[in-house]
């Protein structure tokens, strides 16, 4: 096993350098740069440009450009922000966190209520329960996050007063755990209910196809309690292709992680990467493409090491 | 459907022939959902699309004297802030909106299958560096690419938009595609045109991808709501379609600011949005039950 994770590991490093090296391209194609803030300049000479370009080191060939990016990457050297001059590595350290805790709430959250949900619309089949399930999560599923997060600001943030309608906490106050969570709540019902509905008609699918296998009648004539039959034979069966999809999600979870910190003002790595893209800033967009889409490969490495886990019938060759 | 069981006294039994497809026509007219859907899809492409018919209003003239005016018979869905009436651009938006989303769509369907047949058919090394391909765009935050094309384009026009939406949306077809080929041409029917001298493209093209065409019809349906979303977003963010062309994403650019004073202006664009892409996703799992023979008619 633990080779297995090894060499899946060895496997995504090529996968992520090919990835940060389309993004270096695509960047490439942008307009602006470290020089766009002196064009124009009638003292802005060509002599001049001659020698920033050589010390930003955009003379050079842009393959050439790229390795020498990647030289500086992994030894921590992310460049710094053309915008406000800090380092990409501590824009993206001190943002990173915010949105991990923004995600993580909205991952726990979905995987807490889809379970049960799921599973008890699998086993009351065609009740009210299972109706009301069903047609709820199909319309959050239709629904673009954004104009639920809209929705969700003018029903309980306008009209209700029940929630901020923006932030991640009340600025000028010492840290408060409750106004945390009271800043917390509409952000992650945006993300997790459109979530939600395809994690909860995911697992009733699966629990419906697991409910009518032979190993059901098995276990329920050795004499288990249904409650065993349901939870340890079925559940455990039906969940772990789960594991997939919820691995595979984890892009949709960075897009709407950008959309919503967009509404709700939440200073986060996709806040950054907007205000980074409307000005150019690329060494800021190239640190968090890089970050984002290596959470991304691991995520869905975690997913295949933890399917393999769960499902015996599956071997690391 | 009583009418066809009953028998008449005397008259020779007659029997219909079913086709594959004639059954997963009949599979899809029971699916009550997805008729609701083409009913509701049908209605709102007309009336979009007959919008001059349909409004006395112009989607673009300003009316300073009637802005932010609440939802009114003269103005069913209210105006928004330069006095524009709400209805009329939600119809011309559509346009736009519903054309964005089938048009990206038709590009991505035919790019992935395309890439899906190369990899399917012909194996080998193609389909490892094919597909080690599809992993990286798959690894890619599709949103965060949308949203630097948007920047270099500095905001899209439509034939811009459907490109570069279907440039990043081929991934789950080609994937399709190219299991659908790697099971089918293993069989005997491949096998034996192969035999009676039939070239790849008509093994292809004849053969395979009739066979294979379900999954895409399914994917394809289910891809233009994602697309409707996809693009709606870009533009709420200001980086999709550019004002004062209406779309039901850019209606909602201002929303966010207006929503105390003018709530309408943020709950009808997206509830268009919603009721266009809640059909596509009825009419999606319609055609994902038609096309499973597992469905036997009268079960549900």
């Amino acid at each position: 096993m633990g080779r297995f994770v090894l060499r899946r590991l060895l496997q995504a490093l090529p996968l992520l350098i090919a990835i940060s090296a389309v993004s270096f391209a695509i960047l490439k194609l942008t307009p602006g740069g470290p020089l766009a803030a002196y064009e124009g300049n009638p003292l802005f000479t060509d002599e001049d440009r001659k020698r920033l370009e050589h010390a930003f080191g955009i003379d050079q060939p842009v393959p050439l450009q790229y390795l020498s990016w990647l030289g500086q990457f992994v030894r921590g050297d992310w460049g710094y922000s053309f915008a406000s001059h800090q380092p990409v590595l501590a824009l993206v350290a001190e943002r990173l966190p915010n949105t991990v805790y923004l995600m993580g709430t909205v991952f726990v959250t979905v995987l807490l209520l889809a379970i049960p949900i799921g599973v008890f619309a699998a086993v009351k089949q065609y009740s009210w329960f299972d109706h009301v399930v069903t047609g709820t999560t199909f319309a959050f599923l239709s629904t673009p996050t954004f104009w639920l997060g809209l929705l969700l600001i003018i029903v309980f943030g306008l009209q209700l007063r029940l929630f901020p309608l923006g932030g991640i906490d009340t600025p000028g106050q010492p840290f408060n755990l409750f106004d945390r969570l009271r800043h917390l709540v509409l952000p992650v019902a945006t993300i997790a209910l459109v979530q939600l509905g395809s994690h909860v008609r995911y697992l009733r699918a699966s629990m419906l196809e697991t409910i009518n296998q032979d190993y059901m009648r098995t276990a329920r004539s050795k004499g288990l309690g249904e409650r065993a039959v349901v939870l340890r034979h079925a559940l455990k069966n039906a969940a772990i292709p789960l594991v997939t999809v919820v691995a595979l999600d984890v892009p949709e979870l960075f897009a709407g992680a950008l959309v919503t910190e967009q509404i709700f003002g939440w200073p986060g790595m996709g806040r950054l990467f907007w205000d980074a893209a409307t000005r150019f800033d690329y060494p800021v967009l190239m640190g968090i493409l890089t970050v984002s889409s290596a959470l991304i490969v691991l995520a869905n490495l975690f997913a295949d090491v933890v399917y393999g886990y769960l499902d015996p019938r599956i071997r690391f060759g | 459907m009583a009418t066809r069981s009953v028998a008449v006294a005397g008259a020779p039994p007659t029997f219909r022939e079913r086709t594959q497809w004639g059954m997963a026509f009949e599979r899809f007219r029971a699916h009550r959902p997805a008729v609701v859907g083409i009913a509701v899809l049908s209605a709102l492409a007309l009336l979009c699309a007959a919008a001059p018919l349909v409004s006395p209003y112009d989607p673009e003239k300003t009316a300073l004297l009637l802005i932010y005016e609440p939802p009114s018979p003269a103005h069913p869905f209210g105006t928004d802030g330069i006095g524009r009436d709400l209805a009329t651009r939600i119809l011309y938006g559509g346009r736009v909106s519903l054309s964005i989303g089938l048009l990206a769509v038709a590009v991505a369907v035919s790019l992935g299958t395309l890439v899906g047949v190369i990899a399917g058919f012909y194996g080998r090394w193609v389909d490892s560096v094919l597909m080690r391909f599809v992993d990286m765009m798959y690894s890619f935050p599709r949103l965060f690419l949308l949203i630097l094309f948007g920047v270099i384009f500095k905001g899209m026009t439509l034939p811009v938009i459907v490109t570069v939406l279907g440039l990043l949306s081929w991934m789950s077809t080609s994937r399709l595609v190219r299991a659908s080929f790697l099971s089918l041409k293993q069989r005997e029917f491949v096998e034996a045109a192969r035999t009676i001298g039939a070239s790849d493209r008509r093994i292809i093209v004849r053969h395979i991808l009739p066979n294979s065409l379900a999954p895409i019809i399914v994917a394809a349906t289910l891809g233009v709501a994602a697309a409707i979303i996809a693009e709606s977003t870009l533009s709420f963010l200001g980086l999709g379609i550019q004002p004062p062309t209406p779309s039901w994403g850019n209606m909602l650019k201002d929303a966010p600011s207006e929503m105390d004073k003018a709530p309408w202006m943020a709950i009808f664009p997206g509830l268009s949005i919603f009721l266009a892409v809640v059909s596509i996703n009825f009419i999606g799992d319609g055609l994902r039950d038609a096309f499973d023979p597992r469905h036997v008619l009268g079960r549900r």
